[in-house]
């Protein structure tokens, strides 16, 4: 009654199959991005120094370090937050907590989802159109940061909705039931208990901004500029810019040059991304139900 | 406040000179074109326990969603009729949320806020305005006591509600509810995730409670409604089938056989 049909043998050789199939096409994808990282680190790793962090480009960018782009891309980051976290927040919460289910509330969904599907070169001209020459911000750090900005207003939303949305309503309902305004309830419960989703998704849009060249080319990001910039009207460096100007405009450039500005520009993200799961596992543990 | 259309029969009918709390008149509720509650009335008098039974799906929940104005947040909940609060229909309440602070509601299930169980029971005051330490502290202690929960967290009151056990979890909603100092309480269900002892010394600090303020009590534990209701009404279905004192329900003196059924298990 018991014995193995012919029938069995078989499922259990296709189950094991597929099996082994699966775990190979998910190894495979976890080779690009050690070959990537082993590369950067073997011929990156010797241009590594204070110095290459901490000095100008010099001899037509073929020597020095990439301060000017370091701290460019810093400033571009910042400010786009700056203006990307309170909408985009202010977006979620109502969507989230506010708007009811009707066309309105649909056809701003539909919007963020196309938002999130237009390609960056098309959010660069964009930029180009509205902040440098319609608001007159010029090829600025402002201008380059609020093109940035848009271009990462639907990630926030969606994370920041999602990190909303992960509260139980039963807390909301409770809170109403007592008399509680909506407000009152986002911000004694639902923003407590959803802050740390939502810094999560904060990060790791940082991270996505840090690499961006497309859209910061036209509307801010210069070439060659050995200064720091003074405030968010001056153009600036930028690391993903100043990756692919010393990769493909520049001759004569050393080598190792370019995979150490790559091994920087991916350790800057790869830390935030890390800096982003630590702290969700850290939140994780102290979480409240 | 007295029609005739709306009372019910002679022993389900309020006693002489008691004031009325609440009163429904030719209440309807429906979800799209699904109706759960069909035409009830009722009156239910200041301080005493009204216990409302019926099987699952006979518009009990939704009934005590109406009262606090809860289908605000409910776009497809219709709701048709009157529901006077203090004489006042509640729709025309210029303010919403005073109204719901009046009236204390605790679900089926415990929720315990994923707040302190100080500020569990503190939010409710701190809400109206009240900023006070000594008063919220009074108010935290006073409430707890109440809900039969003080001994068991006053050593953390720090620590997270949402970690308590389930039924200090209910105790502690029940401590909420009583928080806000409602003229009116809504019982739903409370003592589904709670055992069988403390859901004694709850009914007990209900009987207590009842000098107070008014208790209206769903509740599947028919026996229950006969320790503390004092009057029992019967849903079926989305109809209300009678009101009654609820002495009278469990001895049989009913208008509607089906009535005489159910609280005796012959049901169906």
């Amino acid at each position: 009654m018991f014995e193995t049909t012919d029938l069995n043998q078989r499922n259990r050789q296709v189950e094991s199959r597929v099996k082994t199939l699966f775990l190979l096409m998910t190894l495979l994808l976890i080779l690009p991005v050690l070959v990537i990282l082993t590369m950067l680190v073997i011929k990156g790793g010797p241009m590594l120094s204070i110095d290459f962090l901490f000095t100008e480009p010099t001899q037509g960018m073929t020597a020095g370090g990439i301060l000017p782009a370091l701290v460019g891309t810093v400033w571009l980051v910042v400010v786009a937050l700056l203006a990307s976290v309170p909408f985009g927040v202010a977006a979620a919460l109502y969507l989230s907590e506010y708007a009811a289910d009707n066309w309105l509330t649909r056809i701003i969904n539909l919007a963020i989802i196309n938002l999130a599907g237009v390609p960056s070169i098309v959010h660069a001209l964009f930029g180009v159109g509205a902040f440098v020459l319609f608001f007159r911000f010029g090829t600025s750090i402002l201008a380059a940061s609020l093109t940035l900005a848009v271009m990462t207003l639907p990630v926030v939303i969606v994370s920041t909705r999602e990190a909303l949305q992960a509260v139980p309503h039963a807390f909301r309902e409770a809170c109403w039931n007592m008399g509680a305004t909506r407000w009152q309830t986002i911000r004694r419960v639902v923003l407590p208990n959803s802050i740390s989703g939502i810094l999560t998704g904060v990060i790791l849009e940082v991270s996505r901004t840090a690499g961006e060249t497309a859209p910061i080319m036209f509307t801010g990001a210069a070439f060659y500029l050995p200064f720091l910039p003074q405030s968010v009207y001056d153009q600036t460096m930028a690391m993903s810019l100043h990756l692919f100007v010393i990769s493909t405009q520049v001759p004569d450039v050393p080598e190792g040059l370019p995979y150490g500005v790559a091994l920087v520009l991916i350790g800057m993200v790869l830390s935030m991304n890390a800096l982003s799961i630590a702290f969700r596992t850290y939140l994780r543990g102290k979480k409240k139900w | 406040m007295v029609t005739d259309e709306g009372r019910t029969a002679v022993d389900g009918s309020t006693r002489d000179g008691a004031e009325v709390k609440l009163s429904v008149r030719d209440l309807s509720i429906s979800y799209g074109d699904k109706t759960v509650l069909s035409g009830v009335s009722f009156d239910v008098e200041e301080h005493e326990i009204f216990g409302i039974i019926g099987p699952a799906n006979s518009g009990k929940t939704s009934f005590l969603r109406a009262l606090n104005r809860m289908d605000d947040f409910i776009p497809e909940m219709q709701v048709e009729g009157e529901v006077l609060f203090n004489g006042m229909e509640v729709r025309r309440w210029r303010n919403v949320y005073a109204l719901r602070r009046r009236i204390g509601v605790v679900f089926p299930l415990p929720v315990g806020l994923p707040l302190s169980i100080y500020d569990n029971v503190a939010l409710s005051p701190q809400l109206s305005g009240i900023k006070d330490k000594t008063v919220l502290d009074e108010t935290v202690e006073r409430c707890l006591r109440r809900a039969a929960l003080w001994d068991e967290v006053k050593d953390r009151l720090d620590s997270l509600g949402s970690l308590l056990s389930g039924g200090q979890q209910q105790r502690l909603t029940i401590a909420r509810a009583l928080s806000q100092e409602p003229e009116l309480l809504l019982l739903d269900e409370f003592s589904i995730a709670v055992d069988p002892v403390t859901t004694m010394r709850i009914e007990d600090v209900l009987k207590e409670l009842k000098q107070e303020m008014t208790i209206i009590l769903v509740t599947n534990l028919v026996q229950q409604a006969r320790r503390l209701a004092d009057r029992t009404a019967f849903f079926l279905s989305g109809e209300l089938v009678e009101v009654a004192a609820t002495e009278d329900l469990f001895t049989g003196q009913v208008q509607d056989a089906r009535s005489r059924d159910y609280v005796e298990g012959r049901f169906g």
